[in-house]
């Protein structure tokens, strides 16, 4: 059986996700695959050619440069080893080795959110400016409310002009409560008014939003760390969660953002935004390969319910959909 | 500061070549391989990349060069130059029309900073330009956004006009320009709501937008943290709307800012703003050379004078020289002279502006921790007049009085003591230098 055809059978028993990510990633997936079916038609040949090409292609995918490079050294030694001649069975190589990227240390208990039974979770949510971590918390509250969590929000960007405003309006549409003070006020006092309140209700869940930052901000992210501190002091083994909202359109910046955010507040997971739109996915897998943080949830729209569990399966079939039917038609 | 991991990586590069007397055609080539991975790092789009190189290649290899006395120079010189023109070449002021009011219609993707950007642009617009900006909150399906619009304008103590969420943005602009009118209104600043551009729906409500307001500027504002996507993103909204000029935010981070290099080739059309913080005055208008310079570590002089000039008084200036002239500066001027260089922003961007510092040892990454300035404030302030006039008066029990007061501790009083009369020593040198110049011609030590 070929390695397409086992990824497909993984997902037969999940048709609807699968449909979803299919159609979500279709930009993505359509991009890519043209790319390499491009390369593919132009190059009969596998040489150094074909891989400067193959590298500038990957780059586009906004795959972060030194994890090409790494690719890059994989698939020559792999060509090397199969004797591989042709172009067209470098393509299962190349989607082989992506695969591995995701995988590679595999354990899909990874990608789940942690919450615990019977006790206060606590998720605080980070991120850089205008990546939608207060949409995505709306969202994220709405379904833990279907699921049928008592879910608590607290209003810690108190930075941004109307940014309580719209956390409020997401509770009204979740019908979760949200704990706020006033605009200006000092965040950490915020969360710990959040802790006590969802203590005091008996709260399942408690979801910390904060202000965007950018990570070079010294400052702010000791605001961030402050933040960590207390939530760690009030409520053992809390924060369960620190998730990291990345935009999927944003470039290798996105590695630094994960490395930073992590020293100030070691986040547990990211949650990848505005899949819907972007052309790109490939900052996941240099994100999973350099600094080993899994992805937890994906963004595909404004709708409330538009936020995914990720799942990586879902993900790399999403990618590579067309690929894998061509591989089907061809049999 | 933005641009320095490129710009890092780029002087790196330029190091090697600089001192050369002859470039061979394999210095160019290795060279172009290097600048090749830093603009790719740097989210510089591939294909603007590409071309990018190949002019510089041909050029650097022809005529120009190899005539050249400083072949390596010459070819850095090129380099800035082709910079400056994938950024635009001039600066690009914003439009003006003759039958006000000039209306601006702002768009983006969701969270590129479209509203913190409009409120930015109406404080530019009044304190540099003298005008009176009308705010107008199209944004009609975030949740929040009309609020977050009209609290900037409660900021700036500016009106915003708003209809609620139920009237369509179309509408909503129309009256705003007839109210606009009514009100004397010299801009108007139309903020839409956050889109993908592959969204076709929302991006024929821009259109209908336009068509009926017809803007004298569409202002496409970008997140300075774009990928690859940049160029597409910025190729279909200028398709559809045919913008004017596009706004880069958030520049203050540490992103390498590529997404700017990519655009203007792209798009043809000129970057008009900066962001370059949070605070509503961090809008700054664009210059493309002055960027080049930048991004290639050559400093940015002409910048750091204008920020100079309009936050120092140029009457204390010339006494502060007086001062450091005949050694008679204390700490009273010092904590002057600190409060000054705080008015023009932050350090680091500075820093990042005088040539050759991010070359200075230990300049490398500094960051500098605004807390650390109060706490020297706060030791200055703890001084009684006396002290202040003159150091040498500190003893111990004195030292301990001004770190108990200061909630510092004595090693901190020490070393700013320390610090000040190296800056005496040095401030001293350099006006005997600058008395040498006048007397007998100063000399380089290279010369």
């Amino acid at each position: 059986m070929s390695f397409f055809n086992k990824l497909k059978n993984r997902f037969i028993k999940n048709e609807e996700e699968t449909e979803t990510y299919k159609e979500g990633m279709k930009k993505t997936r359509q991009s890519f695959t043209d790319k390499i079916n491009d390369l593919m038609a132009r190059y009969r040949q596998v040489d150094e050619e074909f891989f400067e090409e193959l590298e500038e292609a990957l780059i586009m995918s906004d795959v972060g440069v030194s994890t090409v490079m790494d690719l890059i050294d994989e698939l020559k030694f792999e060509v090397k080893r199969r004797n591989i001649k042709e172009t067209n069975e470098v393509k299962d190589v190349i989607s082989e080795k992506l695969v591995e990227i995701y995988y590679h240390d595999d354990d899909e208990t990874v990608e789940h959110i942690n919450i615990q039974e019977n006790e206060l979770t606590v998720i605080l949510v980070v991120g850089v400016n205008g990546v939608g971590k207060t949409t995505s918390i709306g969202k994220l509250a709405a379904q833990l409310k279907k699921e049928g969590k008592h879910v608590v929000l607290a209003a810690g960007d108190t930075f941004r002009a109307g940014a309580i405003e719209q956390l409020e309006e997401w509770g009204k549409r979740a019908e979760v409560e949200v704990i706020k003070q006033s605009a200006g006020s000092d965040p950490a006092a915020v969360i710990f008014d959040g802790i006590k309140a969802a203590k005091s209700r008996n709260a399942d869940i408690l979801i910390c939003d904060t202000a965007g930052r950018l990570q070079n901000k010294v400052n702010l992210m000791n605001e961030l760390a402050k933040i960590h501190r207390i939530i760690e002091r009030e409520v053992p083994n809390a924060p369960h969660e620190v998730l990291l909202v990345l935009d999927a359109t944003t470039g290798q910046n996105a590695l630094s953002q994960a490395k930073t955010f992590s020293d100030a507040t070691k986040v547990s997971g990211i949650v990848l935004t505005k899949l819907d739109g972007t052309a790109k996915g490939g900052i996941v897998l240099a994100i999973r390969n350099e600094l080993n943080i899994p992805v937890k949830l994906v963004g595909f729209g404004e709708g409330i319910n538009d936020l995914k569990k990720f799942d990586a399966h879902a993900f790399v079939y999403g990618l590579f959909a067309d690929m894998l039917e061509e591989d089907e038609d061809h049999q | 500061m933005a641009f320095e991991g490129l710009s890092n990586r780029l002087q790196e590069t330029i190091k090697k070549i600089t001192g050369k007397g002859k470039v061979s055609e394999q210095d160019v080539k290795t060279m172009a391989r290097e600048v090749r991975l830093a603009l790719l790092e740097a989210d510089v789009n591939f294909k603007v990349v590409r071309s990018f190189i190949n002019d510089i290649k041909e050029r650097a290899i022809g005529q120009e060069v190899m005539e050249s006395l400083t072949p390596g120079q010459q070819v850095i010189k090129i380099v800035q130059e082709e910079l400056t023109n994938l950024m635009g070449g001039e600066q690009s002021k914003i439009a003006v029309s003759d039958r006000p009011p000039t209306v601006i219609m702002m768009s983006g993707l969701q969270g590129a900073g479209k509203t913190t950007t409009t409120g930015k642009l109406a404080n530019l617009l009044r304190k540099q330009y003298n005008k009176s900006p009308l705010l107008v909150a199209c944004d009609i399906y975030r949740p929040a956004a009309i609020k977050q619009l009209q609290t900037l304008g409660k900021q700036l103590d500016m009106p915003v006009f708003e209809m609620g969420t139920d009237v369509s943005p179309v509408e909503i602009s129309k009256k705003a320009i007839e109210y606009a009118k009514q009100e004397h209104h010299d801009y108007v600043l139309i903020d839409t709501a956050g889109r993908l551009h592959v969204d076709d729906t929302l991006m024929q409500e821009l259109e209908d937008v336009k068509a009926e307001v017809k803007p004298d500027e569409i202002f496409l504002v970008v997140d300075a943290m774009t990928g690859q996507d940049a160029v597409n993103v910025a190729e279909s909204f200028n398709e559809h709307l045919d913008i004017t000029g596009v706004v880069l935010t958030k520049l203050d981070g540490d992103t390498r800012g590529g997404a700017a290099l990519s655009i203007k080739a792209v798009t043809d059309t000129p970057i008009k703003f900066i962001g370059m913080g949070e605070k509503l005055d961090e809008l700054e208008e664009f210059h493309p050379e002055r960027m080049a310079s930048r991004i290639l570590g050559m400093g940015d002089v002409l910048t750091l004078i204008e920020k100079a000039q309009a936050n120092i008084d140029e009457k204390q200036a010339k006494e502060l020289e007086e001062k450091m002239r005949t050694m008679s500066f204390t700490f009273d001027d010092f904590l002057e002279q600190m409060s000054q260089v705080k008015q023009m922003g932050p350090l680091e961007d500075l820093l990042a502006m005088i040539p050759g510092a991010n070359k200075m040892k230990g300049m490398k990454n500094v960051q500098f921790d605004e807390k650390q300035l109060i706490s020297v404030e706060a030791i200055i302030q703890s001084m009684t007049k006396a002290e202040r006039q003159d150091p040498s008066l500190m003893n111990a029990s004195r030292k301990k009085r001004i770190a108990k007061g200061s909630g510092t501790n004595v090693s901190q009083v020490n070393r700013l003591l320390k610090q000040f009369n190296e800056m005496k020593k040095m401030m001293k040198q350099m006006t005997n230098m600058q008395k040498g110049k006048k007397g007998k011609g100063f000399q380089l030590p290279f010369m």
